[in-house]
Order: structure tokens, then sequence, then C-alpha cells
């Protein structure tokens, strides 16, 4: 892997964002108003939910913490979709870059991203809610890697299915994620599944994270267990995207699609 | 004779049960300019996308500078650069910054140096700072022009490069092709529909047919060889049988 070529990526999405304001709301605005909506919804639900305790503070952290594996997703596909739009993936592709290069700038892309998202969401929630995200703790971090992690996942499965059915499968880079939101068992335990779903949750690496993040919140157990679940399962899925990734390329030049997905 | 610095042998794309192209063989020897000549559906644009690893070859092989592209892509493409009016780059940036983009995707050291010389060699300093999505269809080939030359390469592929342009900067640019080919023993490989510019432009010409080539030789030899009075009587032949048979 070459650096130089990864910055190139970076600098080139950089430049992009510089003077774009559709693309700065999607980093700040739209986050913001996510948290803004939705936390006064909470806020409200509170008083005539006061049975579950601690109900504000589960569905902020766990506002949060969905929109970080959201924009870790996005960061990775919109990061494709901008060279499809561009028409410059033919550039990309007969240049020396490497397909692991590509993925890798991508990925750095979405962690900038979450970065930049996390503390706008973070700042909101302390300025309108007094809501401090820091209260998870140590936990914090690794559940926010594993998320970034997952988000990843999602984003190179739905670059792949972009690459291979062109334009028409452009809509899954925003709903793909959402496919994904009922089994992450974000804003409620994953008992009140039903037990054929909770089969399907349980080989969701985020669903173990936000399981952990309400043992963290409500004062319970170590959430170890949990931490360890979604380790082994984001690496095992890792690895088999990027290797589908990596035939969706192949395939992609075998039938002359690289140079026509942006048609 | 000098080692070429390209050479395919039989190389075929099939796809599915169409055969796009049909055991091509060719080389391209340092400094020369190869035209690939054809009618609409020849086979050209295909032979370059696999000559650029963009398209996988269904059989046959490529070698540059005596490296074989399935197994040194990294390498090769470093040396090799292509533009094509179909192409377009980063609408969004603007023409300076496409080409930082592209000086930093190669590795090239002194950047800024770089893209100044490559902005007045093509007379591009009254658009450098244009956001690329105002630039004219002229101007935006002239733009994937820079980008193919900022990265020195050693053989350039183009696929109609001057198709958009007005006369007077084709013909500059036709002009500084030739400068590069004979300052640094730059190789092209170059299709066109212009028949005057591919007698003008080609040291050797490759007509393609349904993916074959049908004939090869100096500008005046296929010419000569068909009775024709120029290329483009000749072009007309192999579209027109073309198009029969189809
Ligand atoms: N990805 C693909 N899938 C199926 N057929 C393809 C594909 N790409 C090209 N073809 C077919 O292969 C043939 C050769 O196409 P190609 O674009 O190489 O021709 P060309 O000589 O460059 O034509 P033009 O002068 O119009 O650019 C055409 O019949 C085209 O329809």
């Amino acid at each position: 892997m070459k650096l130089h070529r990864i910055t190139a990526l970076l600098v080139r999405h950089l430049y992009l964002y510089r003077r774009s304001l559709p693309r700065i709301m999607e980093i700040f605005y739209w986050p913001f108003l996510d948290l803004v909506i939705w936390g006064f919804i909470t806020l409200y639900l509170a008083r005539y939910q006061s049975q579950v305790p601690g109900f504000v503070t589960f569905f902020l952290g766990a506002l949060i913490l969905w929109d970080m594996l959201f924009r870790s997703q996005q960061g990775i596909t919109i990061a494709f979709l901008e060279e499809l739009w561009a028409r410059n993936l033919m550039n990309l592709f007969a240049s020396p870059l490497k397909p692991s290069e590509f993925l890798t700038a991508t990925m750095a892309m979405s962690v900038m991203k979450v970065t930049v998202v996390s503390i706008v969401m973070a700042g909101s929630a302390l300025l309108f809610y007094s809501y401090n995200i820091l209260i998870v703790g140590v936990w914090l971090m690794p559940f926010v890697l594993n998320l970034v992690i997952t988000g990843w996942i999602i984003g190179v499965f739905t670059t792949s299915l972009i690459m291979r059915f062109g334009q028409e499968a452009e809509v899954l880079a925003w709903s793909m994620v959402f496919l994904f939101q009922p089994i992450s068992c974000v804003f409620y335990p994953m008992e009140v599944l039903p037990t054929w779903l909770q089969m399907i949750a349980w080989v969701n690496p985020a669903a173990h994270i936000f399981e952990g993040m309400r043992t963290v919140l409500s004062g319970g157990a170590s959430p170890l267990g949990n931490l360890a679940w979604a380790v082994c399962l984001n690496g095992a899925f890792l690895v088999v995207v990027v290797a589908w990734f990596y035939r969706t390329v192949a395939y992609c030049k075998e039938h002359g699609l690289l140079v026509r997905v942006g048609e | 004779m000098a080692i070429p610095v390209l050479k395919a042998s039989a190389l075929t794309k099939r796809f599915g049960d169409f055969v796009a192209v049909n055991e091509v063989s060719f080389e391209i020897r340092p400094g020369e300019i190869l035209g690939l000549l054809g009618p609409n559906g020849a086979g050209k644009t295909t032979t370059i996308q696999m000559l650029l690893g963009l398209v996988t070859p269904t059989a046959g092989s490529i070698h540059m500078f005596g490296l074989d592209l399935s197994t040194h892509r990294e390498e090769i493409l470093q040396q090799v650069n292509f533009s094509s009016t179909y192409i377009s780059m980063p609408q969004a940036l603007t023409v300076e910054e496409n080409l930082c983009v592209v000086a930093r995707l190669y590795g090239i050291s002194d950047r800024a140096r770089r893209v100044n010389d490559i902005i007045k060699k093509l007379e591009m300093e009254e658009f450098r700072s244009k956001i690329t999505r105002k630039l004219s269809s002229g101007q935006m080939t002239r733009l994937t022009l820079a980008k193919a030359f900022l990265t020195e390469p050693r053989i350039l592929f183009l696929d109609e490069p001057t198709a958009s342009l007005d006369p007077d900067i084709a013909d500059k640019i036709r002009s500084l092709l030739k400068e590069e080919q004979r300052a640094s023993g730059l190789s092209i490989l170059y299709t066109s529909h212009n028949m005057r510019e591919m007698e003008e432009m080609s040291d050797r010409i490759i007509f393609l047919q349904r993916g074959r080539i049908v004939a090869e030789g100096t500008a005046r030899e296929i010419i000569d060889r068909f009775g024709k009075a120029d290329l483009e009587e000749v072009f007309l032949k192999f579209a027109r049988e073309q198009r029969q048979a189809s």
C-alpha cells in the first residue's frame, strides 16, 4: 500500500467538502437535527414512561451511537458514489491505485466523518439536554470503534452492490443500513424480539454493542462478553465483505462494468 | 529493431457469446504513434480498456516494458496514462485541484511546479481556477489531456483526444504530442474518426473490423494495398462491410 495514493483520495474529498454546502450539511445539520427532534420526543415520552428506568439516558445514548454507525457506513458508500457521480472511477481504476488503497481511503473518510458527527451530536446533547455521552465511561471508545467497523462492513457491502448493479442500486446507500436497524436492537433490548429474530440479531455485531451500552448505563455487570462477541463478529464479517469487494471488482472487470457503472 | 514498449498477443474479449475483440496482436515501439482505426463497435475502446486493466481479457496477454499486465499492474500503470473524450474528472474541484490530486495519486514529488508547467504547456491559465463543472467541452478535453501528460507517462492511450477541440487548439495538441514523442520518446496509441488527423499523426495504423485486425501498416501502405485515394476511403470500405455483415 502506498500512502500517497491514499492521501490523494482524502485530499480530493476534502477539496469537495470545502465548498459544498449540501455535503457540509450532511455532517453538521442532519445529525444535529436528528438529535434535537428525537431528543425532545424522548424527553416528552419520558414523562409517561417513568417505569422504564433510565429511559432518556438509554435513548439519547443509543441515538448518538447509532448515528456513528450510520455515518461510518455513509463515509464509505458516499465516497464511492462521489467517484461514480463524477465519472471518475475510470481515472482511478486505470491508475496504480489498488482496491485495498481505495478501501483504506474510504475508511479514513468514514473515521473523519464519524469524528465530526460525534462532536456535533455529543455537544448538542450536552447543550440541549445536559446529557453527557461520557457517562458510558471507559467502554465508550471500544463501543464506538466496533460500531465504526460495523458501519464499514455495511458500507463495503453496499458499495459492492452498487458497483455490481450500477446506479439503480444507488438508493441502497441510504436504505441498506436501516435494514440492519431493527436487528441492531438500538432502542430496545434483544429480548423483546421474537426468538427467530433474536437468532439473527445475535450475529449482528451492532446488537451486542447496544446490549453492552444498556448494561453499562443500567449500572449492571461488565459488558466484556458483549464486546468480545462484537469484536469476533466484526472481524469475521470485515474479512468476508472485503473479500467480496475484491471479487466484485474482478467481476466488474470481467464484464466491462467498471467503465459503465457511472452511465 | 527496438524492443516494443507494448506487446498485445492474441488479445480476445468476449461478452457472453459476443466477441468484441478477436485474437488481436500488435506491438508499439518506443517513440511510436500507433493509430487504432475502425468503425463504431469495432472494438477500439474495449482494446484500450484491456490495456489499461479496466477490462479483463478473455484470452491473450498484454506486456508493457517487458512486464505482464496481469501480474505487474501497479508498476505498469504508474508509467501509463490515458485521455478520452468520454471520461470526466471530479466536477466540484477546480482545474488546478484536480491536477494536484492526480499528481498525488501518481506520487509526483514537485507537484506545484509540475502542475504549473502542464497548465502553461496546454494554455490553460485562464481557466486554472475554474470549477471543472463550468468548463466547456473543449476545456474539459484539455484538462483530461493535462492529467495524462502530468504523470510523464511512457505510453499514452488517447481515445479521440481532439474530438471536441476547436481546430486551433486541436492543432496545438497535435503539435504537442509530436513534440513529446520526439523529446521524450513517448509512445502513443491513438484513436480518432478524423482520417486526415490519423494520416498526419500515426507512424503506423491498425484497422479493426468486428474485433479483428484487417489491415496494418503505414497510412500510405494501407491506402495503396486497397487501391484507394486516401484513408477515408479505406475507412468507408471497412465501415460498410461491417455494417452489411451485422
Ligand atoms: N461491457 C460490455 N458488455 C457487452 N458488450 C460490450 C461491452 N462493452 C462493449 N461491448 C460491445 O463490444 C463492441 C465493441 O465496442 P467498443 O466500445 O470497443 O467499440 P469502438 O470501436 O470503441 O466503437 P466507437 O467508435 O463507437 O467508440 C460493441 O458492439 C459493444 O456493444
